[in-house]
Parts: C-alpha cells; structure tokens; sequence
C-alpha cells in the first residue's frame, strides 16, 4: 500500500511518452496534458453536469502503479466460450493475447500498432471533439494513454465472431486508461467486446475512450461490460462515426462501480447509415450511473435507435440526458430515443433528460421516456402461478432488461451478457435488495 | 419529400401561417406626465416609488430586488445568446399620464380608448367578459367589473391599488409563489413592476365568465413589467384571460411580468394567454401557480408573436390531490424563437400534472420546449404525463426539446413523449385530390395539428385563433 502512497497522483504530472512511441504521439500526449490542465473542473450548475455529482470527479488519488503478480488473472479472464482472438490487460499492460483472425485484419494491443501501423493509428486517433462535458478527462485519457486496442478489418473482410479485450484494475488506487479504437473498411464485418473488471476489492479508477469508425457499408458491434467492484469509478466516453449504409451497435451493461459516467456520441454520416445505441444498467446499495447520448444526424437519411433501460434498487441514482441532433439538410432522418426506468425501491432516483434538436424538415424523430414501479398487478399474475413476490419481481426486471440484450442479435454474446446480468440479480437477491 | 421541394410553394406558406400582427401595430403619439427616464438605478426605483404613493414596505422590497437584479447572472449557461442583446441602459422603465383607471370607457384619454376600441376590448366586454382592465405601457387605463360581482366580495383591481387597499388579503401571498430571486427577470419585474391585476376570488364563489386584461405598449424602448396575483379562496373558481400587443418600432422592446396564483383548497384557476407581442419584444415572463389540496391550475398559453419568448409556466403541488396542467400551443415564423415549456413541482401526496404541449415552426423560426418534472421520494402516487409535439414548416424551421424528469421512489408514474413531423407532400397531394387547393390544404393540416388543443382554449379566443390561421392560408396561394 505505502507503495501505491508514493507514486505521483495521475492528476500530479505528465507522463513520459514511451521513446519506442512515434513523434506525433507524444505531441498529442503533451498538447493533451496542456488541454487537461486548462480545461475547467465540471462543476455544479454546468449543463452537461446537471444533476451529477460532480464530487466524484476528484482523481485525485489515483496513480499508476506496475501490475505486481502476474496473478490468476489470464485464468480468470474467461467470458465467451470461443472467441477469435482475446487480449488480456492489467493496468494496461498485457499479460496475455491470442488471436485466429482472417488474413488482412489488423489486430494489436495498441502500443504496438503505434509503432507498427503509426500512420493508420493516427489517421483515425481521437479525431473527434469531446462534446458531452468530459472533455477534461478524455484529456486526461490521452495524456496517461499506454495501451489498449486496435483493430482495423480492411474492405470486404468479416471477421466472424467476437474479439475480447479484458481490462482489469489491480491495487489500491490503481488508473487505467484503455483506449480501443476500431476502423472497418468498405463492407467489412467486426464485433469487438471490451471487460472493465476490478482484480481485487481495492479503489479503481477506468477513464475508458472508444472511437469507432465504420466505413461504407460495413457491420461494427461494440459491447462495453463494466463489472468493476463497488468501490470504483468509471468515466468511459464513446464516439462512433457511421458512413454511408454502415451500421454500428453501441451496447453499455453497467452492473459495477460505485459511479460510473458513460457518454456516447454517434454521428451518421452517410445516407442509409444505421446507429443502435443500447443500454442495460442494474444499479443497486448506493450506485450511481450517469449516461449522455447524442445522435447527431448529419446526412440525410440516416437511422439512429437508442434504447436505455435502468432497473434501480435501493439508493441508487441514475441519469440519463439524450440528444438527438439533426443537421440542416439533414432530410428523411428517422431516430428515436427511448429511457425506461423500473424503480425497484422507494429509495430510487431516476432522473431523464431526453431532447431533441431539429433543424430540418421531413425528419421522423420521437422520444420517450418513462419512470415507474412493477405495477401489483404483473406481481399477482406471478404469485398466482406460484412465484413468491420476490422471485416474480426479479423475474420481471430480468425481462426488462432482455428486451435490449435481444436486439444484440447474437446468440453467444447474447448468453454472455445474461450471465453477468444473472450475476448480479443473483447479487442483489443475496445481500442487497 | 420535403415539402420544399416545391419551391412555388415555399415563400407563399412562408406567408401562410404567418399570423395578422397588422391589428396591433399602430401606436399614437407619446404624452407622458410621468418618465423614469432610461436606464436602471436606485433613483429610478425611488421615482417609481414616489410617483406611485409606494408604502415603505413596498420600497425596500424594490430596493432589494434591484441588489438580486444586479448578483444574478444572465441564464445564457443554457438559455439562447439572444438575451444579451438586451441594453438594459436605453430601456424606460416607467411611463405613465398620472391618471388613475377609469370605471367608464367613457372617461379614457380619447387615443387610449382609440386604441383599445381597435383591439376590440370594449366589443368583448360588452360580450361575453366579467371584467377588464386595459393596461397601457405602466398603468392601468380602465379597470371594471360587473357590479354584481362586487357584491359577492370578488375583487379585480391592478397591483397598486391591490396592494395599498387590501394589503392584508395582497401581502401574505405577494412574492411567496415566485421569490424575487427566482431568477435575474422575476427580481427585475419585482424591482420596477407597475400595472398587473390582483384578483381575490372569495369562499365558493364561481366566476362564470372569465376576466381579462389587455396589456399594450405604446412607447419605444419601453419596459413593461407588470405583476398579477390572484387568489382563489377554498372551493372558488375562475377564469382569466390575457392578451397582450405592441406596435413594431425599430428597437427592440421588454416585457418581464411576473404572475403568481394561488388556489386554496378545491379552488380552481385557468389563466389563458394570448401573446401577440410584435417581433421585436422579448417577452420573458415568470408565471406559477400554488395548488393546495383538491385544487387545480391550469396554464392555457399561446405564444404567436415577440422576438424571443421565454415562459415556463410552473405548478407547485402542494396539497393532496392538487392538479396542475399546462396545454401550450408555439407559433415561431422568422426571427422568431419561442422558447416555451412548463415546471411541474409535486409536493403531495397523489398529485397529477399533465403537460401538452405543440409547436409550429415556419420558415426560420425556431421553437423550444423546455420542461422539469420533480416528484421527491417522500410521496407516493404522484403521474405525470408529457407529451410535445412539434410541425416543421420548412427546411431551415428549428425545433427543440430539452425536458428533465427526475423521480425518486417507487410509488409514482411517469411517461414523457416528444413527437417532430412535418407537412407531407403525400397529406397535402391528398387533399388536393379531393379539391383543396394548396393553401387550403395546408391550412387544414396546421390546423389539424393543433386542434384538440385550440378547443381548450375559450371559444371566443379558439374561434379567433383558427380564422386567423385560415384568412391567412387562403390569401397566400394562387
């Protein structure tokens, strides 16, 4: 512990860009920790903030620490039964990769693309501006940036099944900063899933930046499963950019961390561009989940889907702030936003804030949103049928979650992603609720 | 397809749904016995106060205000940049001629009557109101009721007299629905306010008719900051209506009211807004209503004209089973910008809200909405239902939703939906088909958006509403 106690705050001084790292990179690494440092501290009464806690945003006490054993983490790193190719990280170092992938497709820990394909990385690095309030800490991302992954699937190559990327956070007060970026060629195919896990009981913190960039045509699926412990924080911002007719799916599962931030923004940028945007989050004891969306609609024609469903136990709080933005000219654009909040206790905060911006015309645009109880009735239909109250509203917050793990429309990753739903109802039913 | 796509069309419902401002805008020559002169400083609260015969209550009030006025910043963190084109310095805050309301129509400064008589106040009266007052840049011009309802103990008077004459009714409740720190435009109205009715509605009585009050501007560069207050005792009900125009000057023109109600247990209160402001008026105005047990206030609001409107009627629901509602109907051409919304704040047990609300955006106009529902976790069975629906005429229209719900607890319901659509080519081919031409066609379509919520409106001002939008569709095509 005394160790950890000595290693410089993340928030102290820049780090030193590794000397095996291009020359750009490290000029983006110290233009960024410039940027960090001018960039206010989110405060109470800031737009993009409202209703957070901003006091979870003091960092400062988390470090950098080496990953000490190499413990039973590989071991444990185990989600999907056959996955085409796995990397294992703690403490953004890698302990371990495997991969079958088909021929073309550019698959590597991150700190080895930037010095083998520098010149892909930085065509597609961090090109976007960060919009939904955390440009601070994507900064801050950038600056401490060591490793995580890239995977670019050139034109006309599917990559069948799923890539997992394990993050796990080890030691007191350890910070991670994984970064995956991902580029599909024209037509290509790709499903990307990353772990965010604590390796012990202690402290983490995980400032996560995901850029996806989906060319023409092509298939991109990212899955975000976040497990951390209960003592830890999460502030994971995404940006995905979709050309013309590619779809992309965006799917967040919060079931960990003490607070966790996630902003995820989703440009169509193509005619016949598609963008699913998903969320289940099961908060329970005294969790705190705050999501901000946009789909920003700057070609015509595009369609954009957002469904976020909270099921909210005991003290929880949760936030969600949607945006759907429609460019001038940006005709025949089709989206929809969709919060749903179960409120599982009295002691349950849901707060939603879901807008629309629209500067064209002939656009079909909706949200919804809505807050409320299990009503008594769904309860008495199940203990009718011989389920005792507890089974049956457990049983119905699962069916409410289902209905967005469905439309990942993959039967495996479907089965994952219940199982460590299932973990923690199983959770809640032994200590919490 | 767009509907722009066919260009022919474009600039004429560009016109189209433009409504008839023409009514209002015309103003007479200026003839003021008393003048603030421009700008804002505590020597202007002490003309305010001195020309209005003020008690030293009312002062100190005025002076604190002012002090808020000054800390609060301008809301532009998350409202339009617009707002700092307001010169706080040319505005003139106080106008008046000295004359105290009068009872008869008969007895009004000819131009001022003039004026009205243009409106058609005196007409309506006569029709179908139960009172009036006529407001005219600071103050009242004429203020009647009907005798009867001076015998049931109803009180309809402007805010000065409401608070010099029955002080003790006006002064408990007087800034307690609305702090003066609400915000830098209700401290504002509180520092400088002048004109504005105060209504008491005594125990059980029913007002069948409504009453109304006209607010006009005559003068550039002026600032009218009217404040209402109106009290429905238990089991009381009412019915008020505003409407409001300006003549179009050069300079941009300030409306800032500030309109508290208050309806005690089982009373109800509908205020109706028309606002037809010309579109160099920002109107910012703070309206909320107070609904103890049993009770109901209801937000009936249409916003048709100013430069930038920004009104979030508000219900507090502070006693078991209190209602509150707002319907909003937006009408924003260009230069326009709407930003309307509503605030609901369920304080009780099994309280309901319902907000509808409907917006047309026409060539460059841009409509906002903007809402905030709060149900605390101490309560139980409070719903609240949100709908916003929002047309878009043509392809530079804006059009935005920002609403912010928060729930805490498991014993309440909430749904909110937000709908954007516009006119298609298919509905208006479709209707052409059947021998509508185009103008009319579209006319039906904008007014068939609207429908349901122009009946909520009293019939004489839905009548009026709809042949507005239809005169105005028929002349524009062919």
């Amino acid at each position: 512990m005394s160790a950890v106690l000595d290693m410089p705050s993340i928030l102290d001084s820049a780090p030193a860009t590794p000397a095996a790292f291009p020359a750009w990179f490290a000029e983006r690494q110290h233009a960024a920790w410039q940027r960090f440092l001018e960039t206010p501290q989110p405060k109470r009464g800031d737009e993009p903030w409202r209703f957070s806690s901003v006091k979870q945003l003091d960092f400062a006490a988390f470090a950098r620490p080496e990953v000490s054993a190499t413990s039973d983490l590989v071991d444990r790193s185990v989600a999907l039964e056959s996955p085409v190719a796995k990397f294992v990280f703690a403490n953004d170092t890698l302990l371990h990769s495997e991969s079958n992938l088909p021929e073309g497709v550019v698959c590597l820990p991150l700190a080895d693309a930037l010095v083998s394909h520098s010149d892909l990385v930085r065509e597609h690095f961090m090109k976007q501006e960060t919009r939904l309030g955390s440009s601070k800490w994507t900064a801050l991302h950038e600056a401490h940036l060591a490793n995580g992954l890239f995977v670019y699937v050139p034109k006309n190559v599917e990559v069948a099944g799923t890539i997992e990327v394990f993050h796990w956070v080890a030691g007191e007060n350890a910070a991670i900063f994984p970064h995956t970026l991902i580029v599909t060629g024209a037509n290509a195919k790709v499903r990307v899933v990353d772990y965010f896990q604590s390796a012990d009981a202690s402290p983490g913190l995980v400032i996560a930046v995901n850029d996806l960039i989906a060319g023409p045509g092509s298939k991109l699926d990212y899955l975000a499963i976040q497990a951390l412990n209960e003592k830890s924080k999460i502030v994971q911002v995404n940006e995905t950019g979709a050309g013309k007719d590619a779809s992309t799916i965006g799917f967040i599962l919060n079931t960990g961390a003490s607070w966790a931030r996630n902003e995820s923004l989703c440009r169509l940028e193509g005619e016949g561009a598609r963008s699913d945007m998903l969320s289940v989050s099961v908060p329970a004891r005294g969790q705190e989940y705050d999501q901000r969306t946009f789909q920003h609609h700057v070609s015509p024609g595009a369609y954009s889907d957002l469904l976020y469903k909270n099921s909210l136990y005991d003290k929880t709080r949760t936030i969600f702030s949607g945006l759907i933005f429609v460019d001038e000219g940006a005709h025949r654009t089709d989206a929809y936003q969709t919060c749903r909040n179960l409120l599982m206790s009295g002691d349950a905060e849901a707060n939603s804030m879901p807008g629309l911006e629209i500067n064209a015309d002939d656009v079909k645009c909706s949200h919804g949103s809505t807050s409320c109880p299990i009503s008594d009735e769904e309860i008495f239909y199940l203990r009718a049928r011989g389920i005792d109250p507890a089974r049956a509203r457990q049983l119905i917050a699962r069916g409410f979650s289902v209905e967005v793990i469905e439309r990942l429309g993959d039967e495996a990753v479907e089965g994952m992603v219940l199982r460590f739903l299932d973990d923690k109802f199983a959770h809640i039913a032994g200590g919490g609720a | 397809m767009s509907y722009d796509t066919s260009t022919s069309l474009d600039a004429d419902t560009r016109e189209a749904i433009d409504i008839d401002r023409t009514k209002g805008d015309f103003h007479f020559p200026e003839r003021h016995k008393f003048d603030a002169g421009r700008g804002l400083t505590e020597k202007t609260i002490d003309y305010i106060c001195d020309v209005k015969n003020d008690p030293q209550w009312v002062r100190e009030f005025r002076h604190k205000a002012l002090q808020v006025f000054r800390e609060k910043p301008m809301p532009t963190n998350w409202a339009t940049k617009d707002l700092e084109n307001i010169d706080f310095d040319i505005i003139r805050y106080y106008l008046s001629d000295g004359e105290k309301p009068k009872r008869s129509w008969d007895e009004v400064p000819e131009e001022v009557l003039k004026t009205f008589e243009r409106l058609g106040i005196p007409e309506q009266e006569r029709a179908f109101l139960a009172g009036v007052e006529a407001q005219y840049d600071s103050e009242a011009a004429y203020s009647n009721m009907k005798e009867e309802l001076t015998k049931l103990g109803v009180i309809f008077v402007n805010s000065t007299e409401g608070l010099k004459n029955y002080e003790e009714i006006f002064r408990p409740w007087f800034g307690k629905v609305i702090p003066t720190s609400d915000n830098k435009f209700s401290a504002l109205n509180s520092a400088v306010f002048s004109g504005g009715s105060f209504i008491y509605i005594p125990k059980g009585v029913k007002l069948k008719q409504p009453l109304q009050a006209y607010f006009r501007i005559n003068s550039e560069n002026f600032g009218q900051f009217e404040r209402t207050l109106i009290i429905a005792d238990e089991g009381a009900e009412v019915m008020y209506m505003e409407g409001c125009t300006a003549p179009k000057f050069e300079t941009s023109t300030l409306h800032s009211a500030v309109v508290e109600l208050v309806a005690l247990k089982g009373a109800k209160i509908q205020y109706v807004t028309v606002q037809n402001w010309s579109s160099n008026v920002f109107n910012l105005v703070t309206k909320r209503g107070l609904a103890m047990e049993d009770a109901e206030v209801r937000w009936i609001d249409c916003n048709i004209g100013s430069r930038l409107t920004m009104k979030y009627p508000g219900v507090i629901m502070k006693g078991e089973r209190a209602r509150g509602e707002v319907i909003s109907i937006a009408l924003a051409n260009n230069g326009q910008h709407q930003d309307t919304g509503a605030k609901m704040i369920h304080a009780a047990n099994n309280t309901t809200s319902n907000i509808v609300s409907k917006s047309i955006s026409v060539g460059e106009g841009r409509a906002t909405y903007r809402g905030q529902v709060h149900i605390p976790k101490h309560l139980k069975g409070c719903k609240n239902n949100t709908e916003c629906d929002a047309l878009l005429i043509n392809s530079h229209s804006r059009t935005d939703t920002y609403p912010a719900i928060t729930v805490r607890g498991n014993q309440h319901a909430t749904q909110h939906e937000a709908s954007v659509s516009q006119v298609s080519e298919d509905m208006l081919f479709y209707m052409q088909q059947r021998g509508l031409s185009e103008g009319e066609a579209m006319s039906l379509a904008v007014n068939g958006f609207i429908n349901d919520l122009v009946r909520e409106f009293p019939m004489e001002y839905s009548v009026e509403l709809k042949r507005l939008i239809d005169l105005e569709m028929e002349g524009s095509v062919g």
